[in-house]
């Protein structure tokens, strides 16, 4: 009900009517391709890496959307696109009913002050030569949202046990905190400017098992006491299941399907949703040693030169003629639930 | 009533919507129904006894591996889990020997392979060990390969060392070894050079050099933590089946309980440079004795736990491994702590049949710690 592609979108709008909450972020069929460029002086563009092709969903206000896929799928593209730190090829991008792909300067920061953005990397993301306090408050000072020093580091203070850190630590600087502290470090200067979206990069993906449950939950008791919403990006199916309302699945610039949760899992109805599943191992021996395992063949083909038709019917275990002759449309298969293959809910 | 509150089946949770699996030419489906390998009677390959490494840094002496021990029998799957910074890697570089000293020394233990003590033997023969017996493969293949030799050259190397083969059996054998693990055009693609190659196809050709000579041990520390979801399942089933045609012993260090969940027949978990639990794969986790595996099987998110649930960390971090801790080196993260734990440390003693664990309490941990998944639910 939340996807769109140009045909679906009639079928779509009908189921969304229904729906009460409204949609926070709605994105519309998003490229953004990148040129590849050969040449020392003269250079001259020899193709374009389709790093996004196509991509539309939406998010509500207070919701998780989760968004998975392997390397180089685009999902970091996604996000930046969304908060204008790369360029948008095409399509449209709509906060709050607001058109942003075009907006430029003070417009343009006002829409990215309701928008926050957590990096994967908690060594590389936070600037080694500024304290954790400066880190956290920046948003408040770009944004022009504290006046005078002492309410800066008050907020700077809330902000930092708001993240469970103690506020004692604002003088520290990012090597002298672990892992886990430096992700808290980054959500609490993405929450600085009171975003009602933030985007997450693989917030736990670089985090020791038992650090990244305790950002799991942090996030989660954020997202419940600021009704934030989501853009939860990883490439672990179990961490995205757990947190995310609704999961889409990303491949080589496209999405191949998206779902609630609870259907993605139960019911995948795409084959490379179902591969990734069956590739992700659960703890118990019990159960893996019952569990079917679907293994593809062959590497991701490169974003320069994706197959023609489905991106995906090279390792494609049930890829027939038709395959590689057309772009499979998202289908809605059951309500919200959004599949392209050709071959999706079909009896073989 | 529901089957699925009776029997748990998993592959009701799988259904196929496409009629029937079909594999196609695509896809090898991979239904296993692996039986553990149990252990019979007869002698360990592997036994790594008390083993302890430290590195002496500018804040003082690091105890990385403190008195670690665990068997690895004959073509057994024996698995070492813990999170970063727990030993792992620095247990398998001190059975190959490859700590460098300095900063690095191993201080006490034996390791014992074949009935001989490696940390004895001269260097000469500790080198025919290493990729002759026993096979290695690590998390980042572009510095274990050697940038500067073809694929091929690094397969043939080992291959006349050991196996005292001519260059053109080498060859031979190398090509046939490079389409076992995978490798199209495995005549053409041993010209190639490492970076030339993807990540998921340098780990293979990290294999076919570790299986090059046949050993009777493979270890694989971190092998495909670095890779894609559906390339890490690859590489993770060439590994077992390259193992178990071979009938080699398979080493697997990991951080991912998924993994040694769906591989080992064995685990040791390990925490601050000990082995803190070890037991059959089932036992550990289904009859739970150490806390912190416990823990770990509580913090992490599951494809079958049920949606909605919380998951519950172990609070606070690992331990600084400068900082000597008294008693159990768990207890300030740890929600079963009694008095004694400040003071005594919990050797690592029989809970059970063939299970072993290091905690005071563990018999309260084995009643009161379920495990989350959809098996106990
Ligand atoms: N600035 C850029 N210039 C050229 N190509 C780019 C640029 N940024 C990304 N790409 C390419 O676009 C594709 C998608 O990249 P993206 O970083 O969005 O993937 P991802 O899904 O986030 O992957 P990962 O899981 O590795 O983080 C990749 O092929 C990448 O190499
Ligand atoms: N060369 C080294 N110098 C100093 N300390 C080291 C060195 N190598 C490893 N260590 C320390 O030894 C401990 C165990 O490391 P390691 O075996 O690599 O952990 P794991 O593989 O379990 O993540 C860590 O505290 C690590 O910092
Ligand atoms: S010995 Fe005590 S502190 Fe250590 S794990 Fe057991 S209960 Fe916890
Ligand atoms: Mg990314
Ligand atoms: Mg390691």
């Amino acid at each position: 009900m939340t996807i769109h592609s140009e045909t679906a979108s009639t079928a779509a709008a009908a189921t969304s009517a229904a729906n009460t909450v409204p949609h926070l972020l709605q994105v519309k069929d998003l490229r953004v391709h990148f040129p590849v460029r050969r040449g020392l002086v003269f250079q001259r563009q020899v193709g374009a890496v389709k790093a996004v092709d196509g991509v539309s969903f939406s998010i509500k206000a207070g919701e998780t959307l989760g968004l998975v896929g392997e390397s180089g799928s685009g999902k970091t593209t996604i996000g930046k696109a969304i908060v204008r730190l790369v360029k948008t090829t095409s399509g449209s991008i709509r906060f709050d009913g607001q058109e942003i792909t075009q907006l430029n300067g003070a417009d343009l920061r006002a829409v990215r002050r309701r928008m926050g953005i957590v990096f994967q990397d908690p060594y590389g993301a936070l600037n080694p030569r500024l304290t954790a306090g400066s880190i956290v408050g920046e948003p408040l000072i770009v944004h022009k949202l504290t006046s005078g020093k002492g309410e800066f580091l008050d907020n700077v203070a809330g902000l930092i046990e708001t993240v469970g850190l103690n506020p004692a630590m604002m003088n520290r600087y990012p090597h002298e905190f672990s892992g886990g502290q430096r992700q808290r470090l980054g959500v609490a200067r993405a929450l600085a400017a009171r975003p009602s979206l933030i985007i997450l990069d693989e917030p736990v993906s670089a985090l020791d098992v038992s650090i990244q449950a305790q950002v799991i939950n942090l996030l989660q008791d954020l997202q419940e006491r600021f009704k934030l919403a989501y853009l939860f990006i990883a490439h672990d199916l179990s961490v995205v299941r757990h947190i995310s309302d609704r999961v889409s699945v990303m491949y080589l610039g496209k999405m191949v399907e998206i779902a609630e949760s609870s259907r993605i899992y139960d019911n995948p109805l795409h084959p490379y949703t179902q591969a990734l599943l069956s590739a992700v191992p659960v703890p118990d021996p019990i159960i893996e040693r019952q569990r079917t395992r679907i293994v593809l063949r062959g590497d991701i083909p490169s974003p320069l030169s994706p197959p023609p038709g489905c991106v995906f019917h090279t390792r494609c275990p049930i890829a027939i003629e038709d395959c590689p002759l057309a772009v499979p449309e998202m289908r809605e298969l059951e309500p919200g639930h959004t599949v392209a293959c050709i071959r999706a809910g079909t009896a073989v | 009533m529901d089957p699925r509150e009776t029997e748990y089946a998993y592959r009701s949770l799988w259904p196929d919507p496409f009629g029937e699996l079909n594999p196609g030419p695509a896809a090898a489906h991979n239904q296993s129904m692996r039986q553990p390998h149990t252990r019979n009677s007869g002698e360990p390959l592997l036994k790594v006894d008390g083993l302890s490494t430290e590195f002496v840094t500018g804040d003082g002496v690091v105890r990385a591996v403190n008195g670690v021990s665990f068997d690895v029998y004959p073509g057994e799957t024996v698995s070492l889990v813990g999170e970063s910074g727990c030993g792992k890697s620095v247990t398998a570089l001190s059975i190959m020997r490859l700590i460098q000293s300095p900063p690095g020394r191993i201080t006490a233990g034996k390791v014992e392979f074949e009935g001989r003590d490696l940390l004895a033997l001269p260097e000469a023969e500790m080198r025919k060990v290493r990729g002759g017996k026993i096979g290695m493969i690590f998390q980042e293949p572009m510095t274990s390969l050697n940038p500067v030799l073809t694929i091929g050259r690094q397969i043939t190397e080992p291959l006349e060392l050991h196996e005292k083969l001519t260059s053109r059996e080498a060859t031979r054998r190398a090509v046939e070894l490079l389409t076992m693990v995978g490798i199209p055009d495995a005549d053409r693609r041993i010209r190639d050079y490492p970076h030339q190659l993807s990540g998921g196809q340098r780990q293979r050709v990290m294999i076919a050099t570790a299986m090059s000579c046949n050993p009777r041990l493979l270890i694989a520390d971190e092998a495909t933590t670095a890779l894609d979801v559906t390339i890490q399942a690859q590489i993770l089933e060439l590994m077992k089946s390259m193992t178990d045609r071979t009938g080699a012993a398979l080493l697997i260090i990991t951080h991912n309980l998924g993994v040694v969940a769906r591989y080992a027949d064995r685990v040791n978990v390990m925490y601050a440079g000990r082995v803190r639990e070890s037991a059959p794969a089932e036992a550990v986790y289904h009859s739970t004795r150490h806390p912190y595996t416990a823990g770990l099987l509580h913090s992490v998110p599951r494809l079958d736990r049920e949606l909605g649930s919380r998951l519950e960390p172990i609070p606070g971090e690992i331990p600084d491994p400068g900082v000597r801790i008294e008693g159990c080196a768990f207890r300030p993260r740890c929600k079963f702590a009694v008095e004694r734990c400040a003071t005594d440390d919990p050797p690592l003693g029989g809970v059970g049949e063939d299970h072993m664990a290091a905690c005071w309490e563990h018999e309260r941990v084995g009643r009161e710690s379920g495990t989350p998944g959809a098996l106990t639910r």
